[in-house]
């Protein structure tokens, strides 16, 4: 048996429920990714399939109290911060009973009262957000802290340097979570950062900055870990750069011709949630068939979720002009 | 208690009397601090408030304006000081992505109760980028309420109003009227958001105006009671919500409107409110077709002379009036 080298927060039990959950989240915009094909749900969607231990691992170290702000590839960043499927999917579907009663769609979703401040389809747009959570944190004397996830590309917006700046010079309580999933849309990121981390950025701002590797969440728990200690203790902000990939094209329309699937089949050979299992099991906290008993649970929670959604009102037309203003 | 105050201690009472009142009311901005503000709104405030809720911030209007929503959303109420209205360019992400649609987008969940005030209008000699009157770009935008105060009065009472408004208002403050007097009450008071003010009652020409130009058409409403013109001056004083009725009303009443601002005519608030009437039973009590004064369609110059002839001048709304009314 091997102990697994997790912080201490973080117990056997939760660990078990994070397995389930990184399912959730690859069945979640599974299901999503099919659906889209078959034309079953309109827009578009960006989904985050392969980048589940970044989600779960950041937000395992957070308390309902502590608040995340998300970006366009948000649905596992919710389902981590405590959303449900069911609510999720509605809201995909576009009805009332979704978290925004069909109103905002793949791209908004929120859940404030579960400290979700929401994804966002502004690139970048999420990181002052995330700083002025923090700035009531600590202008209420609140304990909680504020996670705020952003893509590669983000880090070239004058948003993010804004806000990280802000977030620095004010020791502000948040904590930079940059999943550098290697694309910005088509945009590789080595054509379009001149530097090999983007963790270290973090140095034009005084802050500590620690590359992770995104796709171990054992890794993703222990760097959050420290982070949120930091900024719980009034020390300020850390970048963590999470180096993942997303294993689906950027958006539905997404042909993929600027990368190879030579490069895909590499970065699925790194699968997170095969990863994650088999440190629990070397550590005797599951046993295959466990393992198997909860993935096949997290599919059939998914499944009940599209049959909420689908049993769902629709809005009415009345819907279009309510919530406009407080 | 009445006494005659500036629009610009009008604007500093309305915040100090609220910030003594709820501590979730801050202000944060560029150089708010011992500087006082570029144009002095926020002197002394830092001595009494501290530098916590009187939060002079980096040169930032994105990162700023952000962090303003950010906190709204997460149970503040922050008033933001953008220095100089056209900085608001760099700040739309975080007004018209962020602030304006965040409780639509989540299906009525949570609220953005923030203030952005900022100083607008020509007149300073400080040229193309730092005298714009962009106000009609917000009004674009559900989700925000756009106010202009054209005196201390309404100033006080109308930042009251957006202070406790649970939305996010951009207040805009006129740098020509900071130093103009009026009677204001010592005492807190609100005047609600969507309700024009009747600055000067007439029966002639209606004449709707917005900040500096309640001010000239007051003027030129002086001016043309010689000649025997009666001139209604409306103050519509918010933008959004628009107070529709009484503009209504008066235009009924006289037949004849003139709609005059600051912002270049092209693409400016006075089409709306043209538009508005036209749309409204007013149309058939007309007697003239509805005029519209606006600034030049150029950028802001700086030589006075250029800078003068960029908006409309008391001069230029006597002439409007009077060609609705064929005496020109």
């Amino acid at each position: 048996m091997k102990k697994m080298n997790v912080p201490i927060k973080i117990t056997d039990d939760k660990l078990v429920d994070l397995y389930k959950e990184m399912w959730l989240i690859r069945y979640f915009d599974e299901k999503v990714d099919e659906f889209f094909a078959k034309g079953m749900i309109h827009g578009t969607t960006h989904l985050a399939v392969g980048q589940e231990a970044s989600a779960s691992g950041v937000c395992a170290l957070l308390d309902v109290e502590d608040k995340i702000t998300s970006t366009h590839r948000g649905h596992g960043h919710c389902i981590a911060k405590g959303a449900t499927a069911d609510k999720m999917m509605a809201e995909l579907f576009g009805r009332t009973t979704g978290y925004c009663k069909g109103k905002g769609g793949s791209m908004h979703i929120a859940d404030v009262d579960m400290g979700n401040l929401g994804a966002n389809g502004i690139v970048a747009g999420g990181i002052p957000l995330a700083v002025g959570s923090a700035l009531t944190a600590q202008m209420k004397k609140q304990k909680y802290v504020t996670v705020c996830f952003f893509g590669d590309g983000a880090t070239n917006e004058g948003s993010f340097h804004e806000a990280v700046n802000l977030a620095s010079i004010w020791d502000l309580p948040v904590v930079f979570v940059c999943e550098n999933n290697q694309y910005g849309m088509s945009g590789p990121v080595k054509d379009m950062v001149n530097v090999e981390d983007i963790a270290t950025r973090a140095q034009a701002y005084g802050i500590p900055g620690v590359v992770a590797d995104g796709n171990d969440i054992v890794e993703m728990m222990n760097v959050t870990d420290e982070a949120v200690e930091r900024a719980r203790k009034g020390e300020g902000p850390t970048l963590i750069e999470a180096k993942t990939y997303r294993w689906k094209g950027h958006s539905k329309s997404d042909a993929k011709k600027y990368r190879t699937r030579e490069e895909e089949k590499e970065w699925r050979a790194k699968d997170p949630i095969k990863r994650f299992k088999s440190q629990l099991v070397e550590s005797g906290l599951l046993t295959e068939e466990k393992a198997e008993e909860i993935r096949l649970a997290a599919k059939k929670e998914i499944e009940d979720a599209v049959k909420f959604a689908e049993e769902s009102p629709m809005p009415t037309l009345d819907d279009l002009l309510t919530d406009v203003y407080a | 208690m009445m006494r005659e105050i500036t629009y610009l201690e009008a604007v500093r009472e309305a915040m100090s009397q609220e910030m003594r009142k709820n501590d979730d009311v801050f202000i944060l901005g560029e150089d708010i601090g011992v500087y006082g503000g570029a144009f002095g709104v926020t002197r002394g405030m830092i001595e009494e408030f501290g530098p916590e809720r009187v939060r002079n911030t980096p040169i930032s209007e994105a990162g700023i304006a952000g962090a303003a929503v950010g906190s709204a959303l997460t149970g503040m109420r922050p008033i933001l000081e953008l220095q100089f209205s056209d900085f608001i360019t760099i700040a739309l992400d975080q007004i018209v992505n962020q602030a304006a649609k965040i409780r639509y987008m989540y299906g009525g969940k949570g609220k953005v109760p923030m203030v952005v005030r900022t100083p607008s209008g020509s007149g300073t000699g400080a040229a193309a980028q730092h005298s714009q009157s962009l106000e009609a770009w917000v009004t674009h935008i559900p989700g925000l309420k756009v106010i202009q105060p054209s005196t201390a009065y309404d100033a006080k009472g109308l930042l009251k109003a957006a202070m406790d408004d649970d939305n996010p208002v951009i207040f805009y403050e006129h740098k020509l009227l900071y130093k103009t007097s009026s009677d204001v009450p010592e005492e807190q008071y609100s005047i609600p958001l969507g309700q024009a003010d009747v600055k000067r009652k007439g029966t002639d020409v209606t004449v709707v105006a917005t900040a500096i130009m309640v001010h000239r058409a007051l003027e030129a409403a002086a001016e043309l009671e010689k000649e025997g013109i009666s001139i209604e001056v409306i103050d519509p004083r918010t933008l959004v919500p628009l107070d529709e009725e009484t503009i209504v009303k008066s235009v009924s009443k006289t037949g004849r409107v003139v709609v005059v601002h600051e912002a270049v005519k092209r693409g400016g608030y006075g089409g709306e409110i043209a538009s508005m009437i036209a749309e409204s039973e007013a149309f058939d009590y007309l007697d003239a077709p509805i005029k519209r004064l606006g600034g030049a369609p150029s950028p802001v110059p700086y030589h006075p002379e250029l800078e003068k002839a960029h908006a409309p001048q008391v001069p230029d709304i006597i002439k409007a009036i009077k060609e609705t009314l064929n005496k020109a």
